[in-house]
């Protein structure tokens, strides 16, 4: 779909968060300050031909000229639906109240419009949820409505259908609250990639179009660069082959690894589309633009800005995966690696992944019976993989990043660890005690050189310690000291066991 | 025995071929059921909104936008010229008056009192949809569209760019091993569609494009080549309306492979015979592939196509490997053992027990095969 607003780190930004937040994908964003001219949005319309189009811009009260301004480019451009030639294009304004006759006035003809309460009645509010309700009603009537065998579904099932998106971010939020914890959690499906986040008590959903590891794996290639895949491959590749492996993975996407090359090549690719997912995930979950902060004199040295990101790796509690590449990865201990190379989880950070790919059935079941769907996922989707500690600041060569004491059921373990070091110790899944001094300069949660008491879990891989580097958090650039890098830390974590014996 | 569902492209020798022929937008068809047309024939055509341009009046005349649409000196929807005043301020007691002249032909298509903007548009744009094969119109759907139904071979590619093309088809490589180089096309192949071997670079490609081949079906093609072409990276497989010549299909896949026998085959079967192209690729749900129709001239003749039961492979089923190691080899099923197998990778999969031309036998998990359909 597509959306628009007055201004576009405002209103343009609250559409945008509607509509992702409904899991629809965003295709553009129109605004008065997008920098394109009339004729230009016209063309953009005409030649993207979105299922539809959500239209806010201005609070209650404020202008009305812009929003008309939008409305007249929508009546311009006369947009047409891609899917059946008969059908109106289905168009929700939310913006202003006081423009809405004038809106009426130039789209109820041509499209088909709807009306729903201001997505930002005032600077300060964003009132999402009925544009969020019309995308979804809209998505199921006229998208959904021509899929194949939908009919069908309608008739099995009394309980509302959900796209994906929406009812994984059910489970996601349901989690967060039963909790009372900071949850991230990604789907990596064969087209996109889902990223879910609750910091603050605030969930934001994003659905990263394009991203994903089958019909638009060559896209992940083409945003992160040859050089960004190759860095995770413990092996040298040539960029001719590796793009036709990867091209070929697009034009025939149901096919396996069969060989560990080509696994581990699927993997790195996986690595740079959670990684860029994620990346656009913390652009859009921000506090609301635009907002005038009262400050106190205590707040004189805080130089915190409206548009902040929300995501805050350090506070950040869980991390759990779903889809294929990381439900499905041979070894548990590979997923646990996708994601923390890919979202470099700081201080103490439990790591889980999705079972059997469960999370959007038991989101579902949340709406119905949220007790029963928790326990669930927490009894029968959850695969515990442990917990991933990596202190934050930089660091120099052979420093000592960590000094850990953990409490084992076999023991006390107590080690150091060195800058650009990896160690797992398996451990169950259970509450462990652990004390955690960060070295010199660094933090692991407490604060820069405070020493961190806590309780940790963990789980079928155990207790991750990285010594990589946070902030930064860099691979060598020499391709043959990188490789022998990413081959001591698979070796080290049980990533791929069988590398030292193969032909690879 | 075992049986197991598996994907395949239509390599068709003599089939029946139904093609909509689709408008964009609502307008006028011009034929009727029962029309037999060739390929160039126009079927419907349509007219799409002209392009637009926004005048700011208020802002040229110096007056308030709810003053604009009296100050109009034309009506919506008449017709302007390049240079015609348009609108006209009142003055100050009818002196001192500021003109504005419209930048373009066209019309004028709407005025605000709000935005105090005015609207011109371009004159529409004539779109025309012609058959794409001969054949007989056998459906009309008023103002949209008509289908045609032909017999002739079809021969579906894995991906392709371009859209639709035709002309005489010419086989210039002389095995599906070669590589089809520039030296082999000459001037001879314009407007023609060239059937090449297992490969062929971004600058024999460039040497056709400029000779004004129409079409080109190759067995494979580097993707960073094809980045090249088209100028950026092709991120998702859905393509058809690039710009750059003729119409490329690729029948295997990325990389220097030979183009399955049978396909090569049956294109120099048909070698001098008209033959339509369309690059068009959509590989998501709904997957569209690229295809070479070749009309049939011929009345008579057994007519094959294939029905879901063709694509089950069983023990004896020809099939393609379609992924690395073993990526374009041909084999036989020899078994489909029904338990899971570990393979290097350590994925656990359903697998068959293959058997190459060479006798040598390998297990590759059945997701990675494809049927051959003989």
């Amino acid at each position: 779909m597509m959306v628009g607003g007055v201004v576009k780190s405002m209103t343009g930004e609250s559409a945008q968060r509607a509509a992702l937040g409904a899991g629809a994908i965003v295709m553009d964003v129109l605004a008065s300050n997008d920098g394109r001219l009339y004729h230009e949005k016209v063309q953009r319309i005409r030649q993207l031909r979105p299922d539809m189009i959500l239209l806010s811009g201005g609070i209650d009260g404020g202008t009305i000229t812009h929003v008309v301004e939008l409305a007249e480019v929508l009546e311009a451009a006369n947009p047409k639906p891609r899917l059946g030639i008969n059908f109106k294009l289905p168009v929700i304004f939310a913006g202003n109240k006081n423009a809405r006759e004038p809106v009426k006035e130039r789209l109820g003809e041509i499209t088909d419009l709807m009306i729903v309460d201001n997505i930002r009645p005032t600077l300060e509010e964003e009132n999402l949820q009925p544009s969020r309700d019309k995308i979804h009603d809209l998505f199921m009537e006229h998208v959904m409505a021509q899929a194949p065998g939908y009919k069908k579904l309608m008739g099995w099932t009394d309980a509302p259908i959900m796209p994906t998106p929406g009812a994984v971010g059910e489970i996601i939020k349901k989690i967060a609250e039963a909790e009372n914890i900071s949850v991230v959690g990604v789907d990596i499906g064969g087209a996109t990639t889902d990223v879910f986040s609750v910091f603050q008590k605030q969930f934001n959903r994003t659905v990263s179009a394009n991203l994903g590891m089958s019909y638009s794996v060559c896209n992940v290639l083409a945003e992160s660069g040859f050089n960004n895949v190759a860095r995770w491959v413990p092996f040298n590749m040539d960029e001719t082959d590796l793009t036709n492996r990867i091209g070929n993975k697009m034009i025939r996407p149901t096919t396996i690894p069969q060989s560990l090359e080509a696994l581990i090549i699927e993997q790195a690719i996986a690595r740079e589309a959670l990684r860029l997912s994620f990346e656009q995930h913390k652009e859009f979950a921000v506090h609301l633009k635009g907002v005038q902060t009262e400050r106190t004199i205590s707040d004189a040295f805080e130089q915190t800005s409206s548009g902040e990101t929300l995501v805050n790796l350090m506070e950040l509690d869980m991390l759990v995966g779903s889809g294929g590449v990381l439900s499905h990865a041979p070894r548990r201990h590979q997923a646990a690696r996708m994601l923390m190379d890919a979202f470099l989880p700081e201080g103490v950070t439990q790591l889980a992944v999705d079972s059997i790919f469960m999370m959007p059935q038991l989101g579902i079941l949340s709406t119905i019976h949220p007790k029963a769907a928790v326990e669930v996922f927490e009894k029968d989707c959850l695969i515990r993989l442990g917990t991933c500690i990596a202190a934050v600041g930089k660091a120099k060569s052979d420093q000592v990043m960590l000094q850990y004491e953990i409490s084992l059921p076999s023991g006390i373990i107590v080690g150091d660890l060195k800058f650009g070091e990896l160690k797992l110790i398996p451990a169950p899944f259970e509450s462990l005690q652990a004390k955690l001094t960060p070295g010199k300069g660094l933090d692991i949660g407490a604060g820069k050189n405070e020493v961190l008491n806590t309780n940790i879990y963990g789980g079928v891989v155990g207790i991750i310690i990285d010594g990589r580097g946070r902030q930064p958090f860099n691979l060598m650039d020499n391709t043959e000291d990188r490789v022998s890098q990413l081959k001591k830390w698979s070796e080290e974590t049980g990533e791929y066991p069988q590398l030292e014996n193969s032909n690879v | 025995m075992s049986r197991s569902y598996t994907p395949g492209l239509k390599i068709l020798a003599r089939t029946k071929i139904i093609k909509k022929r689709q408008l964009p937008m609502k307008g006028n068809v011009h034929l009727k059921i029962g029309d037999i047309v060739k390929s160039d024939a126009i079927v419907a055509s349509t007219e799409l909104p002209g392009n637009v341009q926004m005048l700011n009046v208020a802002n040229k005349l110096n007056i308030e936008p709810e003053n604009v649409p009296e100050c109009m000196l034309v009506e919506l929807d008449e017709s302007i010229s390049k240079g015609q005043i348009i609108a006209e301020s009142k003055g100050i007691f009818g002196m001192f008056k500021s003109q504005l002249k419209s930048p373009i032909d066209g019309t004028l298509a709407n005025v605000s009192e709000i935005t105090g903007q005015a609207i011109l548009s371009e004159p529409p744009i004539p779109v025309e949809v012609d058959a794409y094969t001969s054949g007989t119109i056998t459906e009309v759907d008023d103002e949209e569209g008509v289908t045609i139904e032909t017999v002739g071979a079809l021969v579906q590619g894995i991906l392709g760019i371009g859209g639709e093309n035709h002309g005489i088809l010419e086989v210039v490589t002389t095995s599906p091993s070669d590589e089809l180089t520039a030296e082999m096309i000459q001037e001879k192949h314009k407007n023609m569609v060239l059937v090449g071997g297992s490969f062929l670079t971004k600058d024999t490609f460039e040497h056709a494009s400029k000779i004004g081949v129409a079409g080109i079906v190759s067995g494979g093609f580097d993707y960073t080549d094809l980045s090249k072409i088209l100028g950026y990276s092709l991120g998702v497989a859905i393509t058809g309306s690039e710009d750059i010549g003729p119409s490329l299909i690729i029948t295997e896949g990325f990389g220097r492979i030979s183009m399955a026998v049978r396909t090569y085959e049956l294109l120099s079967s048909n070698a001098g015979n008209f033959a339509a192209i369309n690059g068009s690729t959509q590989i998501r749900a709904g997957v569209i592939r690229p295809e070479i129709i070749i009309p049939s001239e011929r009345e008579n003749g057994e007519i094959r196509d294939y029905e879901e039961a063709d694509l089950a492979i069983t023990d004896g089923s020809l099939i393609r490997i379609i992924r690395a190691p073993h990526f374009g080899k041909v084999g036989k099923v020899k078994s489909l053992p029904t338990e899971l197998t570990k393979m290097e990778s350590e994925t656990l999969v359903r697998v068959a027990e293959i058997e190459f031309e060479n006798g040598e036998i390998e297990i590759i998990p059945r997701a990675n095969l494809e049927m051959i359909l003989t």
